[in-house]
């Protein structure tokens, strides 16, 4: 029963097997040992490694983050005097709306030089210079409380107003006096003037809820700057990801592998949906420039249309993952279905799919989470930058209002001169890190919930 | 059932269920089935034999036109089923599964429970009003399926929990719940131990009452032991077809007698 001839040559070579005890090594079975400790060795000290810099990376995101969850704020008591704000005593919104900004800064000079004299501080500083301890977004915190309810005039209210971004940083520790010596906006005198307010517990540093809820400020006030309004626009993406790409990609995936033709044709679209999902997600930021905004006419820096760029993107992936998970059904279950005469249709929907949905979740969750960290394809359609934007009029103004997103926010403090921004980065970095983990775990618990347990 | 009285058993009246002429099959380049002509009786049990890739499982497939599933798989001939080409373009493959029963090698219940596997079948086919008809359908296709004993107690346990034989019984269930006229089974004990194969034999043997039985089988004994009529398969060739007691005992072909007496195969 063997192909070896009985003499031929290859029963006449020679083998060389020294009789030894298997109580001793030889020098071979030696080597390999070595060979496979290297090679434990080696990959125990890559996942330390890269365990070491998780670590040096979150320490780090930490650091320089959490300092944007909390911000400086001085109580401080405006008197709303009535001469400047309503001359003519009408209380008429009209006649109140006309006093600008611009009018408010005399109040908060004089509400600082009074604060800084009640205190008994002693101070070089001018009240104009005094009032530079404050964020320039002061005046018009107080004009639209002011306009909200114009009862308050004529009396003097404390208001909780952002101190600047440089006493802040003084606050965090960011600022120094050496620092200071060549700003133009605060002097050292400043932070005497300041250290003076912590001792008397005027100036305090809280928890800032603005940061997480709020809108993104000017370059001129990043004490005022928050991630709020870009996260509601990822919201609004990732919910026309969903909606689009979980049915197109499912209804896709499930077409080629099911039903479409194996030929040339269907090789080729299988080739190429591979390939879209290695291709530059830029490209997909062009094309959605093209197609949906300058072909559809679609508004720029519009959710919408960065939900569409996103689906895109997502949808090869989707599309594979889906793919894989149909191939992994055993093809007895599509048997059996067939075999007791159900519809292919049939057999697809009521018993492969099934199998299928936990893998699909998991996959359109990942692909979400990729999506809304994506910076790229948003800079073409105008979702990077300073996009000014304020909560959306209604649900689905949302989706066309402009808006930016949460690594675009990030992307776009990053760039910008003023360190305060930096801190407002990591912390930005910090938000978005806790909705991916939160996706993550999401597609671990689906998996667990919906695995087949039979 | 286990007597090995091969000439003494009794022969019905001898309609003809199944009828294929001239069956050719080709996978692709390859020629599988080469030119296959039998006729297959009413209520009784057929048994298919061979070696491994002789082509009686894709023959087996034809009948019930489950080679459609097989993108490459291309059929030519006529196979008639009382009298009518399943091959016909106007015959919906579907209909023909549900008249055409099939049970595979690998017992494959769905991963649901016993009851839903077996309630399946006349639910997509709408052969149940009521619920109180399904359940009466459900017992009756696991009474016929010798399974009904075991599994009357835990119809809502799921049937992938069963033992391999229970499986591979409920396999039949789901397949004669439709009520099929034919039931093909694919080497239905091949993957089952001596004791649920006896199981599933005798369950053939009762099968044989209401149903056209074909079976492809790679034990010998199988084939002797419940079948009426045995073709014998090779190379893609129908090398000899007839009584089971015949092709054991007194065969034409040289082929044959090589085979079951083992020196080929």
């Amino acid at each position: 029963m063997t192909d070896l001839p009985a003499n031929g040559p290859a029963g006449s070579i020679p083998v060389h097997r020294p009789a030894r005890s298997i109580l001793e090594t030889d020098a071979r079975t030696r080597a390999r040992n070595r060979a496979e400790a290297r090679f434990r060795a080696y990959g125990l000290g890559a996942l330390l490694a890269g365990l070491a810099f998780l670590a040096i990376l979150l320490a780090s995101i930490l650091w320089n983050g959490l300092g944007a969850f909390t911000q400086t704020r001085l109580a401080l008591p405006v008197e709303l005097t009535e001469s400047e704000l309503d001359p003519e005593g009408t209380r008429d919104p009209a006649a109140l709306a006309k006093v600008s900004t611009f009018g408010y800064e005399d109040l908060l000079e004089a509400a600082m030089a009074r604060l800084v004299a009640e205190e008994g501080i002693a101070t070089e500083l001018e009240p104009g210079d005094l009032a530079d301890l404050l964020s320039s977004g002061a005046a018009a915190q107080v004009r639209d409380a002011v306009l909200a309810d114009p009862s308050l005039i004529g009396r003097t209210v404390t208001f909780d107003v952002l101190a600047a971004s440089r006493v802040d940083g003084y606050v965090k520790g960011r600022v120094t006096r050496e620092s200071l010596a060549d700003d133009r906006n605060l002097s050292p005198a400043h932070l005497d003037v300041a250290d003076a307010l912590i001792a008397d517990g005027d100036l305090t540093r809280g928890f800032n809820p603005a940061f997480v809820l709020g809108a993104d400020a000017s370059e001129k006030r990043p004490e005022a700057a928050g991630i709020g309004i870009a996260m509601l626009g990822s919201l609004y993406m990732m919910l026309v990801v969903l909606g689009l790409s979980l049915p197109i990609g499912v209804a896709a995936s499930i077409y080629l592998e099911e039903f479409a033709p194996k030929n040339r044709f269907t090789d080729f679209i299988e080739v190429n949906i591979a390939n879209l999902a290695a291709v530059p997600s830029i490209v997909f930021g062009i094309l959605g420039l093209v197609a949906f905004i300058q072909f559809a006419g679609l508004p720029t820096s519009a959710p919408l249309v960065g939900g569409l760029v996103l689906t895109l993107m997502t949808l090869p992936t989707i599309i594979i993952v889906t793919r894989a998970s149909l191939k992994a059904v055993p093809p007895s279950i599509r048997d059996a279905a067939l075999g007791v005469g159900a519809s292919r249709m049939q057999a697809v929907f009521h018993h492969v799919l099934p199998l299928a949905i936990p893998g699909i979740m998991t996959g359109t969750i990942i692909g979400m989470a990729r999506a809304l960290g994506e910076t790229a394809p948003l800079l073409l359609i105008g979702m990077v930058g300073f996009v000014a934007s304020n909560p959306p009029d209604g649900v689905l103004d949302g989706f066309v209002s402009p808006n930016s997103a949460m690594p675009a926010q990030i992307y776009e403090w990053a760039k910008r001169a003023d360190p305060a921004f930096y801190e407002r980065a990591w912390g930005g970095i910090i938000v978005l890190l806790v909705f991916l983990l939160l996706m993550n775990l999401a597609a671990v618990l689906v998996r667990r919930r919906f695995e087949r347990r039979w | 059932m286990n007597d090995l009285r091969l000439f003494e058993r009794a022969q019905a009246v001898d309609e003809t269920k199944i009828s294929a002429k001239g069956v050719n099959v080709h996978y692709g380049a390859a020629h599988a089935l080469k030119d296959v002509s039998v006729e297959i009786g009413d209520r009784r049990v057929t048994a298919f034999i061979g070696p491994s890739g002789c082509g009686k499982s894709t023959f087996l497939r034809c009948l019930n036109r489950m080679n459609d599933t097989i993108p490459s798989a291309r059929v030519t001939g006529r196979i008639e089923l009382d009298g009518q080409d399943i091959y016909d373009p106007r015959v919906d493959p579907v209909q023909l599964r549900a008249k055409v029963g099939m049970v595979f090698q690998k017992p494959n219940p769905f991963p649901k429970s016993i009851y839903e596997n077996v309630a399946y079948g006349p639910r997509i086919h709408g052969l149940a009003r009521s619920r109180a008809d399904m359940d009466a359908i459900v017992e009756k296709a696991l009474r016929r399926a010798a399974l009904w004993n075991e599994a009357k107690d835990r119809l809502n346990a799921p049937g992938t929990g069963l033992s391999g034989g229970q499986q591979q019984r409920l396999c039949i269930a789901r397949a004669v719940a439709t009520e099929p006229e034919v039931l093909l089974m694919d080497e239905p004990c091949s993957a089952l131990d001596p004791i649920a194969t006896a199981q599933v034999e005798e369950l053939i043997d009762e099968l044989r009452q209401n149903y056209s039985v074909v079976i492809v089988t790679h034990s010998m004994q199988q084939a002797a032991r419940v079948s009426q009529r045995t073709a014998f398969f090779h190379l893609g060739h129908l090398v000899e077809y007839g009584e089971t007691g015949q092709i054991f005992t007194n065969p034409r072909d040289p082929r044959t007698e090589s085979y079951i007496s083992g020196r080929i195969g």
